[in-house]
């Protein structure tokens, strides 16, 4: 009776032991994780991201995966909230044991999860668009997104050509506009450029006029740039043209979906804003190292899904690709995976071409921005007078 | 300041000003048959705007416009039919908590239908740039619309209150409720046409404001925070006050941005809102005597 006991253990234990085997075998696959917006108020942006990272993960695995591996990309909605993007960080390099996080979407979660990304050694490649994420440069942070100030610098740079020397600035009062009006003031002498008025205005204002009539009534004003998400951009845009002002008016890299634009309609026309090669894709010319992984991301994107692609999808898309690119390097390791993602170089994506180094975790330069301007309705490269 | 930025200032509060009132005559209409306020008046506005963008393909815009008051009517008519016809006499705090709830649900459902993305209509006349010029003030035609829409609702009001049997029996309703029911009134029907009504109303406001402020799922509670305000401005259930509230509030809200950032804006209101609940909790137009006669 004793004996038989002893063998069912003998069994138990060694159908333990094959079960034990078996687990392992699946969990070769590389698991990385994600953390977007997908629900919520900054749901244009995490929801384009978590399509094109699924979109990629799939090609991927089709086409074998990494090295032989399968990948396994576990997203988290964060519906925007720091709280949320904090506990699932913590789930996803505890428990699921990734390889490394991509997003979250916005500045204030990746700020918020920075912290644990560093603490838990785990590469963070965040799709948000704020410059302290990378500034300090935290060893295991990088981000995507073209950084606020380049696209501040590209703006002035071009007010310069057109010479316009005194200027006002209108922010939305939300993390976006802030952070775009704080550099915009910063940067603003060095290119000789005065700022005559500062404006913050609720990001929810339903119009805009008396805004756009008090900095009217000021003559020398010879350019307004406006730093917000819809709708305010669009109802601005809407507002100075009612009034019949005729400055030039400048956006920032937020105004890159075409929806945003059709939202304005013919007030649009005119608009000057810098953005990402994405919007332009067409008419670059074929040398363009981005050309062709633009035109593939695109079309790909707007078949499955059947909405315009837009940069804030191409964030999430690069991110993924540094890290597959990083893992075919490096193996599924957290260090090591961090390592190769700092010695990328000339790595072509969606937002630029990545050059990344220990002092720069965004990899990007300037000229991933290009001025933009809207003409008959659809985004076109802005043609210096 | 010169007269010219003087009438710039005054035109564009009369823009705010109007669509805030549109938004208040809502609230008094429920407040006036049931005493309560429906908080989800902002998400009938919202909706309004929303069905009507989705019509607009199949049909002309009046009609888009008709059949988006239609169908919002409808789904008024169903809110109370499904959430609040069957209390037994239900608490005023009890029915108001119940309207927040039903503002989530519509609001998250509307994400769901029509997702993150702003729309809008198009002007009914002239488009996004065009404007009318009296001497140098520029204003946009869209503007007009919504201030004979909101005229035109505050006179049909009146007279729909004053002249016709169904108006005086809602009235009854506000007034006692039990006596209205001595008197042969349908209390509970009563109550479904006011939320029907206010409804239909929310939803015009919708359909002329959207060019002007586009439409998002979640327009509906900043615009309910500032109708909530004007409606207790203007004193609950009146309406000519709650118009001359909303323009009052309007225009100070566009002056205030010459000494303050307009960022201030919400500021301006809520100080105003808590100004008034101190001060003069019966509104500026309303008549103390009858405020203390309610529950609220």
């Amino acid at each position: 009776m004793s004996q038989g006991i002893q063998y069912i253990i003998v069994a138990l234990s060694v159908v333990c032991l094959l079960l034990g085997s078996s687990l392992s075998a699946l969990a070769e696959t590389i698991k990385i994780g994600a953390i977007f917006a997908v629900t919520g108020p900054a749901s244009f942006l995490g929801g384009p991201a978590a399509r094109s990272a699924e979109m990629l993960v799939e090609q991927i695995n089709q086409e074998g995966g990494i090295n032989g591996q399968p990948i396994e990309l576990i997203i988290k909605d964060s519906a925007g909230s720091s709280e949320r993007a904090v506990s699932f960080a913590r789930q996803l390099i505890e428990e699921e044991r990734v390889v490394a996080i991509v997003g979250p979407s916005t500045s204030g979660e990746s700020m918020a999860v920075k912290i644990i990304a560093e603490d838990a050694r785990t590469p963070l490649i965040s799709c948000a668009a704020a410059e302290v994420i990378v500034d300090p440069v935290a060893r295991y942070v990088f981000k995507t997104p073209q950084k606020d100030s380049f696209a501040a610098q590209k703006i002035f740079a071009e007010m310069q050509r057109l010479g316009i020397d005194t200027i006002a600035i209108a922010a939305g009062n939300d993390g976006f506009g802030k952070a775009g009006k704080e550099q915009l003031e910063k940067l603003a002498p060095t290119f000789g450029i005065t700022v005559a008025a500062s404006e913050t205005y609720d990001s929810k204002a339903t119009d805009l006029s008396a805004l756009v009539a008090k900095l009217k009534a000021n003559p020398n004003i010879g350019a307004l740039v406006n730093w917000s998400i819809v709708p305010a951009q669009a109802i601005i845009a809407k507002n100075i043209r009612q009034s019949g002002w005729d400055v030039p008016l400048f956006q920032s890299h937020g105004f890159g979906n075409i929806k945003y634009a059709e939202a304005a309609g013919v007030a649009a026309e005119g608009i000057i804003f810098p953005s990402g090669r994405l919007l332009v894709a067409d008419s670059l010319p074929e040398d363009d190292p981005q050309k062709a992984m633009l035109i593939q991301y695109i079309t790909e994107y707007e078949t499955r899904f059947q909405e315009k692609a837009s940069a804030f999808g191409g964030y999430a898309y690069d991110a993924v690709n540094i890290v597959v690119e990083a893992i075919r390097q490096a193996g599924n390791d957290r260090e090591g995976v961090r390592d190769a993602i700092e010695g990328l170089q000339d790595f072509a994506g969606i937002g630029g071409v990545f050059s990344f180094s220990p002092e720069d975790h965004n990899g990007l330069d300037i000229d991933s921005f290009v001025m933009l301007t809207v003409k008959d309705g659809k985004f076109t490269l802005y043609e210096r007078q | 300041m010169s007269l010219d930025l003087f009438f710039q200032y005054l035109f564009a509060g009369i823009t705010y000003g109007s669509i805030y009132a549109i938004v208040a005559i809502g609230f008094n209409i429920i407040y006036n048959t049931t005493g309560i306020i429906n908080f989800a008046q902002g998400e009938f506005v919202m909706l309004g705007g929303m069905i009507s963008i989705s019509l607009l393909p199949f049909m002309p815009l009046p009609l888009a416009i008709a059949g988006a008051v239609a169908i919002t009517m409808v789904i008024g008519a169903l809110m109370e039919i499904c959430f609040i016809r069957w209390l037994e006499s239900p608490s005023v705090l009890r029915m108001i908590i119940i309207t927040i709830g039903i503002s989530i649900l519509l609001r998250e459902s509307a994400l769901h239908i029509w997702g993150e993305s702003i729309r809008s209509l198009p002007y009914f006349y002239g488009n996004e740039i065009s404007a009318f010029t009296i001497g140098s003030v520029r204003f946009s035609p869209q503007v007009l619309w919504v201030i004979i829409a909101c005229g035109l609702m505050v006179i049909a009001l009146s007279i729909f209150f004053k002249m016709t049997p169904v108006g005086r029996e809602m009235r009854a309703c506000a007034a006692n409720r039990t006596a209205a029911l001595l008197c042969g009134i349908s209390t509970r029907n009563m109550v479904t046409l006011s939320f029907m009504l206010s409804a239909g109303i929310g939803a015009l406001a919708g359909c002329v404001m959207s060019p002007i402020t586009y439409t998002q799922y979640d327009i509906g509670t900043t615009l309910a925070i500032k109708g909530f305000t004007v409606a207790i401005l203007g004193g609950l259930g009146n309406y000519p006050g709650a118009v001359a509230a909303g323009i009052l509030l309007g225009t100070l809200e566009a002056f205030s941005i010459s000494v303050v950032p307009l960022a201030f804006q919400d500021a301006v209101a809520i100080t105003i809102l808590l100004l008034i609940l101190f001060i003069r909790p019966h509104g500026l137009f309303g008549s103390s005597e009858a405020a203390r006669l309610k529950d609220f």
